[in-house]
């Protein structure tokens, strides 16, 4: 089976638990920015988490189907219509042949997933269904969605086999707020802040601004100051600059000490920008879920806290599948 | 030995969040300081040590990705010291690597088209080009000078990243001869496929068509990511260059430009390449002697 793009909404692209391996040759892991969401959309129609899923972003796509289908809306909140009729997100729903599939008006966060019983199947490129734009590699063709797309739709994964429950119970949906608190280990180069600098970066509110992609969301608010010196030779004139080095998914780097800038799954693999501290992997998902003006604190926290939180979602995650019935 | 180049000193250990782990071997940019990241890299990943994700050698850096559920954060930074501490007592270091000549159009229309719509506010001199600001910041007579120190010596691939299959180069010279640029004073929102780059010390290609803010000389000729992998030089992988490989840039005009451009449209475009080993301690101690027998293995292909 397959959809058909009627409208491809602002920017909807295929993507998985991303690929990587190649990043020391500068290529993202791309995939979900949600990965807790985008996987439990998985979870409702049957499939295991690493199929492909759409991600569309504010203004979701019209889409129709050539056959029959299961499909799962999950992420930020939306209006889910078929045929014009207000649907729920968070459960599974049949689609029949020729239905059609649309989107109201975000209310909260950035981007919501459309999950399909067998998965979005594109051909995989180095392991991954995931789009890459500016590589133009994965997904469908290596863009996001027009109109007029034909999107294959695979078999059915486990023979059809559906969990039992066919709703993600309200505990294990995440929350869309105006407010985040984001835990950050702090390290790389923030030896080169100085200490109101770095007060600022832990005290200040930073709010997103509308610069904010798959790339990376930049912030503003307070600035930061960094320490003068005599700058290292090929580092660039900045203090701000340091020999271009490689940069962590989710470090935050502060060109000239004014916005700083929190690279995600399209992250630009290395430059020549001091980075003074990474979101732990545990609160990525948490970053996809920032709406432009989000009011957001820094919090630093240790590597070994960082652990913890990490195992604390791996243990949410297997519990919500678990509440699902579903297979994790 | 004439290189001013410090010594590689104790690397710099710290920690981008809980999947990542930094390794500074240097501050500065140098010839030795990239060696050492790129030994340190290959050792690692030799080690096909379970739970590590990716090693990336940067130009006096190592970034390394693993995942904390199978490889423990201080298992990690105890086998990387480890590597490091056996590469301090072995001063002569090898690289088996590749010398592959790159054609480059320079002071082409490409660029300058672009260059044209992003002067005022963008570029430190917004009347002259790009070429002729760069000679002058080189105390070089003219464009025609700094092309040819641009081209007469070869580079280090001494980093692969931003964007798919971007190298960084690092001109194999000595320091007080290196060509050094500021980056534009704002970056552009366009930049042509295949741009020959210049920011600080180092040079670049672009492998794609995108935002960017080194100097720009002129165009390669052919391509360095080739997600089709319709050339040869792309049937084991999409992306061209790796970390060690050695560039001499060839100046080529339009009409051998164009020959090459109809030899790609026709599959048949290939490199000129041949494997070398480069060794740090003839780097450093007569670079453009050595250089010269690094060029000489190319006559042969």
């Amino acid at each position: 089976m397959a959809f058909d793009i009627k409208n491809p909404g602002l920017a909807t692209t295929v993507q998985d638990q991303g690929r990587t391996g190649h990043y020391n040759v500068g290529i993202p892991q791309s995939g979900s920015m949600d990965q807790y969401s985008a996987e439990l959309g998985n979870a409702l129609v049957g499939n295991t988490a690493k199929e492909a899923v759409l991600e569309c972003t504010y203004l979701g796509p019209v889409v129709t189907t050539d056959k029959d289908a299961l499909i799962a809306v999950t992420g930020a909140p939306v209006e889910v219509k078929i045929n014009g009729e207000s649907r729920a997100q968070w459960t599974r729903l049949q689609l029949r042949a020729g239905d059609e599939l649309s989107f109201g008006v975000i209310r909260g966060g950035t981007r919501y997933y459309i999950a399909v019983q067998g998965g979005v199947d594109v051909p995989e490129v180095l392991g991954s269904r995931s789009t890459y734009s500016l590589g133009a590699i994965g997904g469908f063709q290596g863009r996001k969605l027009e109109a007029g797309d034909h999107v294959p739709v695979g078999a059915a994964v486990n023979t059809g086999a559906l969990p039992d429950a066919d709703t993600v119970p309200e505990e294990f949906r995440p929350v869309f707020a105006k407010e985040q608190a984001v835990r950050i280990v702090l390290g790389l180069y923030d030896h080169r802040l100085t200490d109101e600098g770095l007060d600022n970066l832990l005290n200040g509110e930073w709010k997103v601004t509308p610069v904010a992609d798959r790339m990376g969301l930049r912030y503003s608010g307070p600035g930061v100051k960094w320490k003068e010196r005599e700058q290292p030779f090929g580092a660039g004139s900045d203090p701000s600059n340091i020999v271009d080095a490689g940069y962590a998914v989710g470090s935050i780097q502060i060109p000239g000490g004014t916005q700083p800038i929190i690279l995600h799954r399209d992250a630009v693999s290395g430059g020549g920008y001091a980075m003074v501290g990474t979101v732990i992997s545990a609160d990525m998902d948490l970053l996809a879920r920032a709406a432009p003006g989000t009011s957001t604190r820094f919090v630093a926290v240790s590597l070994d806290e960082a652990l913890v939180a990490r195992a604390e979602l791996a243990d949410l995650r297997r519990k919500a599948w678990a509440a699902l019935g579903a297979d994790s | 030995m004439s290189s001013p180049e410090p010594a590689v000193l104790e690397a710099r250990y710290t920690w981008g969040g809980d999947e990542f782990l930094f390794v500074e071997v240097a501050e500065s940019m140098s010839l030795a300081a990239n060696f050492r990241v790129m030994s340190i890299a290959a050792k690692l990943s030799a080690m096909q040590l379970p739970g590590i994700v990716d090693v990336c050698p940067a130009n006096a850096s190592l970034l390394v990705r693993f995942d904390p559920d199978i490889l423990p954060p201080s298992t990690l930074e105890e086998t990387v010291r480890a590597i490091e501490g056996d590469l301090a007592h072995h001063q002569d270091q090898a690289l088996e690597t590749r010398i592959v000549e790159v054609p480059v159009w320079y002071d082409d229309p490409f660029t300058a088209e672009v260059s044209e719509r992003f002067r005022e506010g963008f570029h430190q001199e917004p009347g002259g080009t790009d070429i002729d600001y760069a000679a002058k910041v080189n105390n070089l007579k003219d464009a025609a000078e700094f092309i040819q120190r641009h081209h007469e010596q070869p580079w280090l691939v001494s980093m692969v990243g931003f964007v798919a299959g971007l190298p960084f180069l690092f001109q194999l010279v000595e320091r007080e001869k290196q060509l050094e640029v500021p980056k534009y004073l704002s970056p552009r929102t366009d930049t042509p496929k295949l741009t020959v780059g210049h920011g600080g010390c180092f040079g670049c290609i672009y492998s794609v068509r995108g935002a960017g803010g080194y100097q720009m000389f002129g165009v390669a000729a052919a391509p360095i990511f080739d997600p089709a992998q319709t050339l040869a030089d792309f049937r084991d992988f999409m992306v061209f260059f790796k970390p060690g490989d050695i560039v001499k840039f060839k100046p080529v005009n339009e009409t051998a430009y164009n020959n090459i451009q109809a030899e790609i449209s026709a599959g048949t475009f290939r490199y000129r390449q041949v494997p070398v080993t480069f060794e740090l301690s003839k780097a450093l101690a007569d670079p453009e002697g050595y250089n010269q027998e690094l060029m000489e293995a190319l006559n042969g292909v």
